[in-house]
């Protein structure tokens, strides 16, 4: 299957990706980015210059895995302190959400917030899938963030 | 050379509203003065640390100029164990004889708010609410519990304890028991972890005298508690460790398996020969998690301790007889100090209503935290 295909700029037009170099955007079919040692063949996300299990600075940026199975989670039940936080909602309207580490296979374990409908059913080994859609809007434009989502809830 | 600790002082642990963290650093000197029967005049040199009330050596102006070496230290949730670790070292190298190891520290309530731009993370990961710690322990121990069968049973078991330590020391903050019942229902904060399972930011000091032990009866007539090991070590790539935006699909063994095997090592015996302990507790989960990376128990083995109380002040390996950080709080300069303080004085027979039964001759103290990093000390009388 192409990869990182391009779709016609004006799709994309009001959109802008969370941070650059996180994930390949704009695109229909984005995917993350990594990095791999040439020397040793470890993964990180995001991509870093150096590898941290054995210093090289050989890297490479790499596509990630869509699919990948969760490896641990949890609900995050209070609201966080807002600065860091910048999510769309208000202590009164906030709902808990999860987060977790999807093992993507032969890659890496990525961070990533989990979209669910129902987080009661986050289980350790579930089949995930990597998606990136709209987190909040700033200056007018729809901040586009990645998320992993319960391969049976799509 | 063997290094004595001949003096100990501590401020009261929790809120005290008017008094900076420098103030309770400088209450818990003179308390370590006064313990030791010295004078700071007498003191060589001084490592201190605080992690959110500024530099320790400003206590200077009100100790007294007297021209000491005093360095400041700051690593982490280690700083207090690394001003002990210096302490130690600067003894043990010769060129000191006797000298102060300090820490204080004094937070805002909630949970530790990070800056996640200038940790080298990028200003999203705190925009997308990850960058929380309490993330970070739900997400640890869910996945220790799925590996090794340990259920909410044992977290609950941890804090009960705990808090009932806590109760019986006039320096914790929170000296209340909690029943089982009002921890297993309180909130959820990240889940498996509920509110009773995590310990707080909090304010506190504490300082300690230490010297050359074979001049500790020049210095003092305190009955001396040597410090028999200290080690301090750092993650290696594969450890689960906090603010990880991806892991490594190897695993390796934890900063602590690899501080406490330094630690025995250095002091000759092992974990069959401690009377007495004070293991992180950051939440419960950590404690159980510790319990096994300090080498006491075997992974997965840690509900079964606890049902049988094992790790209960009568137990027969006490963990954390002061109530550790779920009762007294974490102020990160001073927690690694307090710790030290509450094995020293469960040796010396001072504990009052939590000390341990039987005359405990070696105890065993434990941090660990952020970045990713551990530090260990075995003590004897």
């Amino acid at each position: 299957m192409a990869t990182g295909t391009t779709a016609p700029s004006n799709a994309y037009e009001n959109t802008v990706p969370i941070a650059e170099g996180l994930f390949t955007w704009p695109s229909n079919d984005p995917r993350l980015l990594g990095s791999q040692c040439q020397e040793c063949a470890v993964v990180t996300f995001p991509a870093q210059s150096g590898c941290p299990a054995c210093g090289s600075v050989n890297v490479k940026i790499i596509e990630l895995a869509r699919e990948g199975t969760l490896w641990t989670w949890t609900i995050q039940g209070f609201y966080p302190q807002r600065p860091p936080y910048d999510g769309p909602e208000t202590p009164e309207n906030f709902k808990p959400f999860g987060v977790g580490y999807i093992e993507l296979p032969g890659q890496v374990r990525v961070q990533s917030r989990i979209k669910t409908k129902d987080v009661s059913k986050l289980r350790i080994g579930m089949n995930m899938r990597f998606l990136v859609e709209k987190y909040i809007e700033r200056d007018g434009k729809q901040v586009m963030c990645y998320f992993f989502q319960p391969s049976d809830e799509i | 050379m063997d290094v004595a600790i001949i003096g100990l002082g501590i401020h009261p642990f929790g809120r005290t509203p008017g008094k900076s963290g420098r103030d309770q650093g400088i209450y818990a000197t003179r308390a370590a003065l006064q313990d030791a029967g010295m004078a700071w005049s007498e003191m060589e040199f001084a490592y201190g640390g605080s992690a959110a009330a500024g530099a320790a050596d400003a206590m200077v102006k009100d100790m007294g100029l007297t021209g000491l070496q005093f360095v400041n230290v700051s690593n982490g949730c280690a700083t207090g164990g690394s001003a002990l670790q210096s302490a130690y070292m600067a003894i043990q190298s010769g060129m000191f004889d006797v000298g102060m190891a300090v820490g204080f520290d004094k937070h805002e309530r909630g949970a530790f708010r990070v800056d996640p731009k200038g940790g080298g993370l990028g200003k999203w990961y705190g925009d997308v609410g990850m960058a929380l710690t309490p993330q970070f322990f739900g997400m640890k121990i869910q996945r220790y519990m799925h590996d090794y069968g340990i259920s909410e049973d044992a977290l609950n078991l941890v804090a009960v304890k705990n808090y009932a330590n806590g109760a019986k020391n006039p320096n914790a903050w929170r000296r209340a028991a909690i029943t089982y019942d009002e921890v297993a229902n309180s909130m959820m904060v990240c889940h498996p972890l509920r509110k009773f399972h995590f310990c707080s930011p909090a304010e506190g000091g504490c300082a300690m005298i230490l010297c050359r032990a074979d001049k500790a009866k020049q210095f003092t007539n305190k009955k001396p508690v040597f410090l028999k090991a200290v080690s301090v070590k750092t993650r290696l790539f594969g450890s689960f460790e906090v603010f990880s935006q991806s892991q490594a699909l190897n695993r390796a063994d934890a900063p602590t398996v690899q501080a406490s095997k330094a630690a025995f090592e250095q002091a000759g015996i092992g974990p069959e020969d401690i009377d007495v302990a004070q293991l992180q507790d950051t939440e419960s989960g950590a404690e159980i998690m510790h319990m096994a990376e300090n080498g006491f128990c075997a992974h997965g083995e840690q509900e079964s301790w606890l049902r049988e109380g094992r790790t209960n002040i009568d137990g027969t390996l006490p963990i954390n007889t002061d109530g550790g950080c779920m009762a007294n709080g974490e102020p990160i300069g001073a927690s690694g100090l307090r710790q030290v303080h509450g094995i020293a004085v469960q040796l010396r027979g001072e504990a009052g209503e939590r000390q341990v039964p039987n005359a405990p001759k070696a105890g065993y103290t434990h941090v660990y935290g952020a970045p990713g990093l551990s530090g260990v000390c075995i003590l004897s009388n």
